[in-house]
């Protein structure tokens, strides 16, 4: 019901500022929805929503997941962290922009470069925070599962993992933010679709109701993605904790 | 089967880099179906010599031999539960192998039937420590170790611990190894006493009990605990707590 109301409050806010603003420069909530309506009856829509969010997919899995152990092991061996530390603060500083364009010089204009240089983007924010997560990890409970000698794979699916979830989860979060921020610039840079392409066409037309069309329905998505995938993912990963009051 | 323990010194580095003598020279030796009480005041070493018994902590001079491949059940000061997982799933967990009948029975024996699918953090101290006792006994172990397993509960659940801890323990041929600074405690369950000094923790007596624990009534059991308290007195040693 918040939401709902949150929601509305943001049409009104948009409806009010297009009478000040003019047509030309914010068209009111009905031009940027018949636009959509459009996009999406022609399939353009879905298409380039599609290609982005299977970018958003893969970088963001290869990230988590390299970013994940990379951060483990420098948390839990001290010469990995001396070694990676360096380069993690390097990858953290270097702007998302100069990653894209190397990338696209080094690998051409292709589909690695682009997942890979936002990959790459993503990586260092989930190193840093399992880093912190397996420095954390209980030593007592360590003890423990090595006095009763669980098994390697026990071990880590019930006394580690669980211990680094909030961790994980809060890497997720930051990164997906991060993901989403990332491939729409570059999508404009060097990918022929995507909803960054399109953002880019509409922007060189300066088609306003086109690109308010694709940037909402972007954010829709993430929306969706968020609502529908990581909170039920962050819930579930903190049933055990008891309730705040 | 049998555990033989002599470890000659352990000394641990503080943060500062000074030295400081944890053990300085404790040597006994436990036969299967036997418990051995290590009784001493607190911060004497009790626990870190548990952690080298245990094989949790390498770091030593000497020597511990446990019976070859033995499986242990450690009941740590605290109870060490895994949060996320239900009492349940924290026994399983470590006792994969044991079947539903047995872990019912030990459900049963310390009052944790209703308590199977809720969490630690829903439990009292009382209940969690009674978890990780139904753990510890649930992988059969052949070596016991009890950290204290009885402290800063109120004496009428300590003592219904205590008996069930007994009775646990009557039922197999384990070795158990049962850390108190409670000289009650160490009469009622033990079969040896064996007393230790302040840090630098060292043998001060080693007193076996030889009758056996089910016979041991009330006046018997006042007589070998001021017998002990008589040896504790004549050693220059603090005792404190109860």
């Amino acid at each position: 019901m918040a939401r709902l109301l949150s929601f509305a409050v943001f049409v009104a806010i948009w409806w009010i500022a297009s009478l000040f603003a003019g047509n030309a420069k914010l068209p009111p909530p009905p031009t940027v929805l018949t636009a959509m309506i459009a996009e999406a009856r022609s399939g353009n829509l879905f298409f380039h929503l599609g290609a982005t969010l299977a970018r958003v997919a893969l970088a963001f899995t290869l990230a988590m997941a390299l970013g994940a152990a990379i951060g483990y092991l420098m948390g839990r061996v001290r010469l990995a962290d001396r070694l990676g530390d360096p380069w993690l603060i390097l990858l953290l500083n270097l702007p998302a922009l100069v990653v894209i364009v190397l990338a696209y010089i080094w690998a051409g204009l292709t589909e690695v470069a682009a997942i890979a240089a936002i990959a790459i983007n993503k990586l260092p924010t989930a190193v840093v925070t399992l880093r912190e997560g397996a420095r954390t990890l209980d030593a007592a409970l360590d003890e423990m599962a090595t006095v009763f000698a669980l098994p390697r794979w026990s071990r880590f699916r019930h006394v580690i993992l669980p211990q680094l979830s909030p961790y994980i989860a809060a890497a997720a979060r930051s990164g997906l933010s991060l993901v989403w921020k990332i491939v729409l610039v570059a999508e404009l840079l060097g990918r022929p679709n995507g909803v960054g392409f399109e953002i880019g066409v509409a922007f060189q037309l300066f088609d306003i109701p086109l690109l308010l069309a694709y940037s909402l329905s972007f954010a829709a998505v993430v929306l969706l993605i968020e609502t529908l995938l990581v909170q039920p993912f962050e819930a579930r990963s903190s049933r055990w904790r008891p309730r705040a009051a | 089967m049998r555990l033989e323990v002599e470890i000659a010194s352990k000394t641990f580095k503080s943060a500062a880099g000074e030295q400081h003598d944890v053990i300085s020279g404790v040597a006994f030796a436990l036969n299967a179906g036997e418990v051995g009480v290590l009784v001493g005041p607190s911060g004497c070493g009790k626990s870190t010599m548990l952690r080298i018994i245990a094989g949790l902590d390498p770091d030593f001079q000497g020597r511990v031999s446990r019976p070859a491949g033995a499986r242990i059940g450690f009941v740590f000061q605290e109870p060490r539960l895994l949060p996320w997982r239900s009492v349940e799933e924290n026994v399983r967990l470590a006792a994969p192998l044991a079947d539903e009948p047995k872990l019912s029975a030990l459900f049963e024996i310390l009052e944790l039937k209703a308590h199977r699918n809720h969490f630690p953090g829903e439990l009292s101290l009382g209940l969690a420590r009674r978890v990780a006792l139904a753990r510890a006994f649930a992988v059969e172990p052949e070596l016991l170790i009890l950290d204290e397993p009885l402290a800063s509960l109120d004496t009428a659940l300590a003592s219904r611990l205590r008996d069930e801890i007994a009775m646990l323990v009557d039922g197999r041929p384990v070795i158990t190894l049962l850390v108190t600074h409670d000289v009650d405690d160490a009469v009622r369950l033990g079969d040896r006493v064996i007393l230790l000094s302040p840090r630098p923790a060292r043998v001060l007596a080693d007193l076996p009990i030889r009758m056996p624990r089910g016979a041991r009534g009330e006046v018997e059991i006042a007589a070998i605990k001021s017998e002990i308290m008589r040896r504790i007195d004549s050693c220059p040693t603090r005792q404190d707590g109860s």
